[in-house]
């Protein structure tokens, strides 16, 4: 038989997990409960500086259900030091990180002391009797202000609030040229200053952990991206040897980063339930997530950009500053240096410097949001690249193609040293203006400014890539990194023929076990239906690295393929002995191994029971088919594509409406569409949010003022546009899937497409900048020859619930 | 977050429900849709011992006419007003700013007399009480009192409701006839307003008779923007009137400062939007 079974790799199968996951109709961390269950509720610090003089706990011990207080002096031995796993240079200064406050806070939010009761209402209860005397320090909210001479410290132990500074030099580096000389030779010069905002990831599941120390291992469960690394980090951190801990990440409602951590919360969880020798559950509510789980971005962005009068650009210089926030959580100081090789971008600088201080400032500690250091690169750059064609009265297309690596150029080492393998930008760029309309839009963009229409229509480029795919371990190494960046996955051949799958990587909304039964049932020629993929459980997925940075397809399921080709060869000898002839006489599709020019052949599920039965082996063959394969990827994947996005600003208001969103994506070879589409949708709903909508505001105090959802704006579907979205499918090809990420590339091609297109608008005020978030007022306060960043830091909240706190609870 | 401890009632006539009030002191709260009220007890901004709710009280729910007032029940929902012909007829302009609170989940639970009760000044409802000259009728332990609406609104979530009373009715004039608009001005759909404004005109032939426009948010209460009004009367029903008389929309007002709006900026808004409010009403 012959019949060609239709690949599934490429099929826009309806995902496997949706009809769980959309119905509620699984377990969340919160849904779980154990015998003897007890709850946890933190007591947060109002103050963004103090000294903590003393806590009473007195009152609240006496209260019904409540079974212990405890501070942090409490567990200040037990609960160790938070891990910081990227010390990005040698003398990089970290303070300690309790997970309990002991002595001082450091932000508005940090827990100071956890109430266990017999009921979350009692513990949430016995909150307010707890009496903690805080003498207040002077805060520490500006990162300008906190490198100048004289700055209050954050943790005056340290003697500065530079963290770190991290240089990369093409001239020291010896992979281009001295930017220096550049700057000073150059015919144009373009100098901006930028300001990422701190945002929040908002995932939609709150944080939850549940900690049970009555069984022969201690087992987590957390509503974390993250099970294995948060294994090995709570044996470090807490000294419990590692082979008693289990972690399990049942279904988790996303993370973007935010769940890329381990958090206090769960250091003290696993801490209380060892001690009380009982169960432990904590969940957040929304606002104590907002204002305690990390923040991300928060960059001060100094940008030179050197060309030719004819637009050649000759050399880009990159000073950043980072808030960590008041502690380096897990992989706080690395995130801006992932940035560090993206500013360059696609196009070919000759001459390149980034030198990054990260500062620490009294609030809540940023890490990993969604493309974490590579949206503020791409932003960076692509804002740049606009105003360079401004200022020199091109297209801003135009002078990017000038730029930009050509197709025949790849494989291309850039001016970081980076090989890009592929790329095709000038395919992805044509499909993207055609789409678009882009020439009918620039006319109309003409004719509707010399009418001086109330309404300016703005056009915005973003011709992105970015590195993802995390990564090569020895990359990593060279970044100090403290880990690899491989992937483990085994494959379990049944003996009823169906298949499990057990991967590193930990999926918390991504479709994991989808794409895995796609590339599985492909390659060993089983149904679909017939693969489970198993995952998130270090009990059951041995070894991981989990899932962020855009790694889970380009390095955890080639982990998958490879385990699968171990199976096959396996089988292979198998095959042989039962159909009496020479392995090479075998050929493999579509599950079955065939003697080369004959019809005799036999199923690898008949080979899988003919292994379970084991009666009838070659010499020297264990009965088994399973298989493992730890894989370590040999390059980063590059993703690109051309984002258009076209606006309408309501010049008498400010409002922003976005018109068109065409973005037309090269992520390589794609297992499922509707998977892809999903992603680049939620990706860019982000990455507009960054431009429109979001931000973290502090009072002067240095309490969050955007402390709700009501304060703080993330979009709904409604203020989004349709998004035309198309890809261009050049493989990549150091991976043999051909793959590259897809998970942060919206997100990070987006911003600067749509401020890019703000700017176009109103450009003719005048206006060359307006900051993040483009809000109605700073548009319109921009237009007016105001500032740029109108309604900045320390103003309350606006309406709503925001007043309700604003007016001190008029109710 | 899990909201303080409290009592819980829910008598079944009005009466009941003022006694229950009067009963249990300062410190109780009625509850109509919670929409309001649900998230400030469970941000523990306030911690009434004892919740009353409206929502077993049939006779607080529902319109009726009676003469030349439309007669709304303070435990009406927005989805109900919304949906109702009469309100329509008689009071678009009310029907109309319903349409923009948020979304319809909150809407079927959300009540017009909580809404007006809480007095939000960012609230999109207060505005169009105002503009529509309404009543609300209070009922306390010494009976009834109608009070109008521009006595009614004190400051920031503060009304002329004295603590043993309830909210029974809104007594709205009818204004059959006459067109409306609600422009709300907000950064993302489902928030509060930056600033509103609501708007309703008579029109005669081509010419403005009679206009109310009242501000939401520009104030620690409703504004009417009186002098727009005047500015309206007997001029044609066309753009450039209308832009004429809107600039005096800010006259006599200081907006705050917040986040989102400082009080220059809310005041172009509110001229820029009286504008729009009163071009969309005549349909200029
Ligand atoms: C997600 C969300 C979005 C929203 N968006 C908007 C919006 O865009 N625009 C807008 O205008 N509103 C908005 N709201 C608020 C909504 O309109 C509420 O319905 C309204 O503010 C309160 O009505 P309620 O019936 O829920 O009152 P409740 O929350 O039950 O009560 C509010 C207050 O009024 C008091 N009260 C209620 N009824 C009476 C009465 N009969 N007599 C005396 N006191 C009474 C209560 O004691 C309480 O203090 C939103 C609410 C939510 C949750």
């Amino acid at each position: 038989m012959t019949a060609t079974i239709e690949p599934e790799v490429g099929k826009a199968r309806l995902r496997k997990e949706d009809e769980r996951l959309i119905t509620g109709r699984t377990r969340w961390t919160d849904n779980l409960t154990v015998p003897g269950l007890l709850h946890l509720a933190f007591l947060r610090s109002p103050s963004a500086h103090a000294k903590i003089l003393a806590i009473d706990v007195a009152a609240a011990v006496r209260l019904p259900g409540v079974i212990a207080v405890i501070t942090g002096r409490d567990i200040a031995q037990a609960q160790g030091s938070l891990p910081c796993a990227w010390p990005i240079t040698p003398d990089m200064k970290a303070p300690p990180a309790p997970s309990l406050a002991v002595d001082q806070v450091n932000f508005a939010g940090e827990a100071v002391a956890v109430v266990v009761a017999r009921s979350a209402v009692e513990a949430h209860d016995a909150l307010e009797a707890i009496d903690v005397d805080y003498e207040d320090l002077p805060v520490v909210l500006d990162m300008e202000a906190a490198v100048a001479d004289g700055a209050d410290l954050v943790h005056p132990d340290l003697g500065t609030n530079k963290s770190a500074l991290w240089v990369f030099d093409s001239a020291e580096a010896g992979t281009g040229g001295d930017v220096e000389t550049a700057i000073a030779e150059a015919e144009v010069r373009i100098e901006r200053t930028y300001r990422q905002q701190r945002l929040i990831p908002a995932f939609m599941e709150p944080r939850s952990v549940l900690v049970d120390p009555t069984g022969p291992q201690i087992t987590m469960w957390s509503s974390t991206q993250v099970p294995h690394i948060l294994r090995l980090m709570l044996a470090l951190t807490t000294g419990t040897p590692e082979h008693k801990i289990r972690v399990i990440a049942p279904d988790v409602g996303g993370g973007f980063g935010g769940k890329l951590q381990v958090t206090p919360e769960e250091v003290v969880a696993m801490v209380v339930a060892q001690r009380l020798g009982k169960p432990v559950k904590w969940t957040e509510s929304r606002s104590e997530s907002l204002v305690s789980a990390h923040h991300g971005r928060d960059q001060i962005q100094k940008l030179t950009l050197t060309a030719k009068r004819d637009g050649t650009v000759t050399g880009l210089k990159v000073e950043l500053l980072a808030d960590m926030g008041a502690y380096l959580r897990l992989v706080t100081p690395g995130v801006p240096i992932l940035g560090a090789f993206m500013f360059n971008s696609i196009y070919k600088f000759p001459a390149y410097r980034f030198a990054c201080t990260n500062v620490f400032t009294t609030k809540t500690p940023t890490d990993a949001y969604r493309g974490a250091g590579r949206p503020e690169a791409t932003f960076a750059i692509e804002r740049l690249m606009d105003e360079l064609a401004a200022e020199l009265g091109r297209d801003p297309i135009e002078v990017r193609e000038q730029n930009w690596i050509r197709n025949d150029e790849f494989p291309f080492t850039t001016v970081c040293g980076l090989e890009y393998d592929t790329g095709n930008y000038e395919a992805a760029t044509a499909r993207a203006k055609e789409l678009f309309d882009y020439d009918g839009l620039r006319a109309e963009q003409r004719e509707r400014r010399e009418r001086g229409d109330s309404v300016q229509l703005g056009i915005g480029v973003s011709t992105f890539t970015e590195m993802c795919g995390l990564a090569p371990s020895r990359v990593l190494g060279s970044l100090s990194y403290g880990a690899g960046g491989w992937e483990h996955a085994a494959v379990r051949m049944l003996p009823s023929g169906k298949v499990e799958v057990v991967t590193g990587s930990s999926a918390h909304g991504q479709g994991h076990e989808t794409a895995w039964s796609q590339i599985v049932a492909d390659q060993l020629g089983v149904p679909f239906e017939d693969v489970e993929v198993l995952h998130g459980d270090t009990q059951v997925s041995q070894k991981g690295l989990d899932t962020y940075g855009s790694r889970s397809l380009t390095v955890g399921a080639m982990a998958v393929l490879k385990a699968g080709e171990k199976v096959i060869a396996k089988a292979r000898v198998i095959a042989a002995h039962l159909l009496e002839c020479a392995e090479d006489d075998l050929e493999f599709a579509g599950g079955k191994f065939t003697v080369k020019g004959t019809e005799k052949a036999t199923g690898l599920t008949d080979i899988a029971l003919a292994v379970f039965a084991a009666h009838d082996l070659p010499d020297g063959v264990e009965p088994s088919l399973d298989s493992e394969a730890t894989y370590d990827p040999e390059n980063f994947s590059f993703p690109h594509g051309t984002h258009l996005c076209a606006v309408d600003v309501d010049t008498e208001t400010g409002f922003v409406k976005i018109r068109k969103y065409v973005c037309v994506d090269d992520i390589g070879t794609v297992v499922n569409p509707i998977i892809v589409e999903g992603q680049v949708h939620g990706g860019l709903a982000q990455g507009l949010a960054q431009a429109l909508y979001e931000e973290a505001v502090h009072d002067e105090s240095g309490t969050l003022t955007t402390g709700t959802l009501a304060d703080y704006l993330v979009p709904s579907a409604v203020d989004l546009p349709h998004f035309d979205t198309d890809r261009t499918e050049t493989p990549s090809t150091t991976n043999q899937l051909g793959v590259k990420g897809v998970g942060e590339a919206g997100t990070i091609a987006s911003t600067p497409a749509v401020v890019n297109a703000v700017v176009d608008a109103v450009r003719h005020f005048g206006v060359r900048d307006i900051q993040m978030p483009c809000t109605p007022q700073r548009v319109w306060t921009a237009i007016n020859g105001g500032p740029t960043d109108a309604g900045g830091l320390g103003n309350e909240a606006g309406g709503g619930l925001g007043s309700i706190d604003a007016s001190g609870g008029a109710l | 977050m899990i909201p303080s401890a409290f009592d819980y009632t829910a008598p079944s006539t009005v009466d009941e429900a003022v006694r229950a009030l009067a009963d249990a002191g300062e410190d109780a709260k009625v509850i109509a849709g919670g929409q309001s009220l649900i998230p400030v007890l469970r941000m523990r901004l306030a911690a009434p011992t004892k919740l009353i709710d409206l929502g077993r009280i049939g006779e607080l729910r529902g319109i009726r006419e009676d003469g030349d007032t439309l007669v709304i029940g303070a435990m009406t929902t927005h989805h109900d007003v919304q949906r109702d012909p009469q309100v329509a007829e008689h009071a678009l302009l009310l029907k109309v700013a319903t349409d923009t609170v948020a979304d319809p989940q909150v809407r079927h639970r959300g009540t017009l007399g909580g809404a007006v009760a809480h007095a939000d000044p960012a609230g999109d409802l207060l505005a169009p009480v105002l503009a529509l000259d309404a009543e609300l009728v209070l009922h306390g332990l010494d009976g009834r009192r109608t009070v109008a609406a521009r006595d009614f609104f004190v400051d920031y979530f503060t009304t002329a409701l004295r603590p043993d009373e309830l909210l029974v009715e809104v007594r709205v004039p009818r204004h059959t006839g006459w067109s409306a608009h609600y422009e709300k001005f907000s950064r993302v759909a489902q928030a509060w307003s930056i600033v509103a404004v609501a708007a309703t005109v008579r029109a005669e032939g081509g010419t403005i008779a009679e206009a109310r426009v009242a501000l939401t948010n520009m104030s620690s209460v409703p504004v009417r923007a009186h002098a727009v009004e005047q500015a309206l009367v007997g001029q044609p029903a066309t753009a450039e009137a209308i832009k004429a008389a809107a600039q005096h929309a800010a006259e006599g007002t200081s907006p705050s400062t917040d986040s989102n709006a400082d009080t220059a900026y809310r005041q172009h808004l509110a001229r820029v939007l009286t504008s729009r409010a009163l071009t969309a009403a005549v349909g200029a």
